[in-house]
């Protein structure tokens, strides 16, 4: 290759020590820095929500009062309850299905060999592209029609969330390519049906994955504003808690709702931002394990 | 072209290195399409041969079968009843008898079908129109109910898919007697239905676990994307919504619309909005990918403590459902928001934008998308940071120290070891969050929506008023939404044209990735 660099050799002659140290607290502030800026909108959140003297935006972030009054607020005058139990709802039965259809749509793809594989996965790469939303319009009248919206609307998005999703089986197949076939193999040797390869040796070292969809699964209601918005339509009983909370910040509601919205959107993060954390580590593990081999 | 091998490579300069790959990308190209339509002509002539073969099969069957096969050609699984195969007899039976009864029965199939007018230039879906008639019992006018277009065209898109079901399953059970017919021929016994069940749980297994997930795919994508793709011929939009107004067919004129480049034509907002989701998925992708990465490196530093507590900090903000943090941030830069009153506390808004009055960030094209692009950091990051951090760790360390031997410095080592294998590895990542990007509804509508900016050049395009952040996949959002304003057959032709670019971008990306076309280079 080339021949020795003359940086290389000022840098040394500055001491390998010294240098480092010199870069390690550079890198110190920068991450310091780094950190306060990705936490700022958090402790901004639960400041502004305990703001009590002005309901609109102040344009300062530390409260001249504090309070609960937002959060009683939150709970007496509007729906926001009700929002939450929806959404909560919702997350849990999103999680169990959506695991069992992208769990076996992925295992199928990954370990098993049969006639049109190839094809079928090419299908739903095509599928992926259309802008998927745009089937709405057709589901939204289906579903207007068997009452599965407005106040019902929460049973058809679990529905929505879940009929589909067998073609985001990309993450966890990852995870199964990398489970050795000869496993497999040598259970299918002694015996065992494809099932019992699934049942008894596969999904006992599939745990990581399984939680990872779970948990994926249970994510997915509460951030979605665009699809339950189709179905909801603006009724306050239907409503998870992005539709609901999202009025609350448009022009004519900001004045009075702001640190109500700040105050709701601390109760929404911290049982999401709980379960989260608690399973970082499949979390981390998905992402980096499976989304990459894709 | 005359490839160079790797040795005559290295000896080019820096220019002729360029030079030398640009004309391989030039010269790919030809070969691409010339691969393509190869893979094309390929498909269609195995196509071909396949029904050839099906017919001839199917003749032999026909010829060779005794009477019971050769009366399964009119009464579905009578050829299975006659071998043994009792179970798949009566399965096949129950559709046929199924599929009969659901096609004479009033309202039924055939109705449905003969009320399409499938593609007549003009011709409603749907035939009878509802209307307001005279009630002499509550003495005034009654709405009496027509037909609805939207029902019709859905039942008759069920209908064909139920017959096209029909001949297939015809043909299956065909195939089948074939298959009895040899296998007695050679004097061994065929599959029992018990056989059947026990195989599903074995040879089969892949049927029974794709059963429910594919049937949910069929169902809500497969299906509502043909009907999406039915309604960019028809006049579907809010005034002709099938039910008051039937709607009818009009073929491509709709897709004459794309040609209007004047004010609030839909070319003209098709094309300033293509541009800019363009540009969004370019910068959002590509600078999520490189401060992630550094980030990545930074936390990942030798001697750097504290790790886990980095990155917990950063994975905070994917835990944070996104509306939540979207939406507070966006009111942070408002006119009134924390940051909006600091920079003009401090001065630092331009006096352009203070003397007309828009001093929140928001309210000016460029600054808005340049906020857009930078929040967007904000939100992808932590991702890309923990993905590059797995990578990271997968770089063999040998390589970094035999090239410390021979004098690299950190970005030497960064751009021709760090950088390539990162490359390689999260390439098929890139092109996902790419697309991803192009449709990414969530941090464009939910950062602009309240603050909306419209767009004066083009005003309203496709019956909604268009912003100047919004990106192809806002504005269809908008316009399907139900209001008196929604369009639904241009936003089927609009989402059709959004298939076309994804698919083509995923192509040529695909081509040109490194992942695809040496693919053993870092094992």
């Amino acid at each position: 290759m080339k021949k020795t660099d003359n940086k290389a050799i000022k840098k040394t002659g500055l001491g390998a020590k010294a240098s480092r140290r010199i870069d390690n607290t550079v890198v110190y502030i920068v991450l310091i820095l780094i950190s306060l800026i990705w936490l700022f909108p958090l402790f901004g959140l639960i400041l502004e929500s305990f703001k009590v003297e002005y309901q609109g935006q102040t344009g300062y972030l530390w409260p001249q009062q504090f309070g609960f009054d937002n959060y009683i607020r939150l709970f007496k005058e509007t729906d926001f309850f009700k929002w939450f139990i929806n959404t909560g709802i919702m997350g849990v039965c999103t999680a169990v299905l959506q695991t069992i259809f992208v769990l076996s749509m992925s295992y199928v793809l990954s370990r098993l060999r049969f006639k049109g594989r190839k094809g079928l996965m090419n299908a739903m790469l095509v599928l992926g592209m259309f802008p998927g939303f745009l089937t709405m319009i057709l589901i939204y009248k289906v579903f207007s029609d068997l009452g599965l919206v407005l106040e019902m609307a929460p049973v058809g998005l679990i529905i929505v969330y879940c009929a589909s999703s067998g073609m985001g089986y990309y993450v966890s197949k990852g995870f199964f390519d990398t489970i050795p076939k000869s496993l497999d193999e040598a259970a299918r040797v002694d015996g065992a049906t494809r099932f019992q390869v699934f049942y008894k040796v596969i999904m006992p070292l599939a745990k990581p994955i399984v939680i990872y969809t779970i948990l994926m699964g249970f994510m997915a209601p509460w951030g979605d504003f665009m699809l339950a918005s189709y179905l909801i339509h603006q009724n306050s009983a239907g409503m998870n808690v992005a539709v609901g909370m999202f009025e609350w910040l448009s022009k004519t509601m900001v004045n009075s709702h702001y640190t109500m919205f700040c105050a709701a959107g601390v109760v929404v993060a911290i049982p999401v931002t709980t379960v989260f954390l608690c399973l970082q580590k499949y979390y981390v593990e998905g992402v980096t394990g499976g989304a990459v081999k894709g | 072209m005359k490839r160079l091998n790797d040795l005559d490579y290295l000896k080019l300069n820096k220019f002729g290195k360029l030079l030398y790959k640009l004309k391989l990308f030039l010269f790919a190209i030809p070969v691409f399409f010339k691969n393509l339509g190869l893979k094309i002509f390929g498909a269609i002539k195995g196509f071909g041969l396949g029904i050839k073969n099906s017919v001839s099969d199917i003749a032999y069957t026909f010829v060779k079968g005794n009477w019971a096969v050769k009366l399964s050609f009119l009464i579905f699984g009578f050829g299975n009843f006659y071998y043994g195969q009792i179970l798949r007899g009566i399965l096949f039976l129950l559709f046929e008898v199924v599929f009969i009864g659901y096609m004479i029965v009033p309202s039924g199939g055939a109705y449905w079908l003969s009320k399409v007018n499938w593609f007549q230039n003009g011709a409603t879906v749907g035939t009878v129109q509802g209307e307001f008639k005279y009630n002499e019992l509550y003495d005034t006018d009654i709405w009496v109910a027509g037909d609805d277009s939207v029902k019709v065209l859905l039942y008759g898109l069920l209908t064909v898919i139920f017959i096209i079901a029909f001949v297939y399953t015809w043909r299956m059970q065909i195939k089948q007697c074939r298959i009895c017919m040899d296998i007695t021929a050679k004097g061994k016994k065929v599959k029992s239905g018990k056989d059947d069940l026990r195989s599903l749980v074995d040879d089969q297994f892949h049927k029974t676990m794709l059963s429910l997930p594919l049937a949910g795919i069929l169902i809500f994508t497969v299906l509502p994307i043909i009907y999406m793709v039915l309604i960019a011929f028809t006049s579907y939009d809010a005034a002709h919504d099938g039910y008051s107004n039937l709607f009818s067919w009009v073929g491509l004129e709709h897709f004459n619309e794309l040609l209007d480049f004047g004010k609030g034509g839909i070319g003209l907002a098709f094309g300033e909005i293509l541009a800019w989701t363009l540009m969004w998925a370019f910068f959002a992708t590509f600078t999520n990918y490189f401060l992630g990465m550094f980030v990545a490196i930074l936390i990942n530093k030798k001697g750097i403590r504290l790790k886990k507590l980095w990155r917990t900090v950063l994975v905070m903000t994917i835990a944070i459902p996104q509306f939540v943090s979207l939406l507070y941030v966006a009111k942070l830069f408002d006119s009134s928001g924390i940051i909006g009153k600091l920079l003009l506390d401090w001065n630092l808004i331009p006096d352009s934008m203070l003397a007309a009055k828009q001093f929140s960030l928001w309210q000016n094209p460029i600054s808005s998308k340049i906020l857009l692009i930078v929040l967007n950091i904000w939100v992808g990051i932590p991702h890309i940071m923990l993905m590059a951090t797995g990578i990271l760790m997968n770089i063999p360390q040998d390589l970094y120290e035999s090239s410390r031997i021979d004098g690299a410095t950190g970005w030497k080592q960064y751009s021709k070891i760090t950088l390539p294998y990162m490359m390689f590895v999260m390439g098929p990542y890139l092109l996902t969050s790419f697309v991803n990007n192009l449709n990414n509804f969530n941090v464009i509508y939910l950062l602009t929506q309240n603050n909306q900016l419209i767009n004066t050049d083009i005003g309203t395009a496709g019956g909604v008023s268009v912003c100047e952040t919004d990106l192809l996949i806002t504005w269809l959002y908008k316009m399907t939404l139900n209001s008196a304003e929604s369009k639904y057959y241009m936003a089927s032709i609009i989402g059709i044209l959004v298939f076309v670019v994804v698919a083509v971008l995923s192509l040529i990306v695909y081509n040109v990735m490194p992942s695809t076309r040496n693919e053993e280079d870092y094992k």
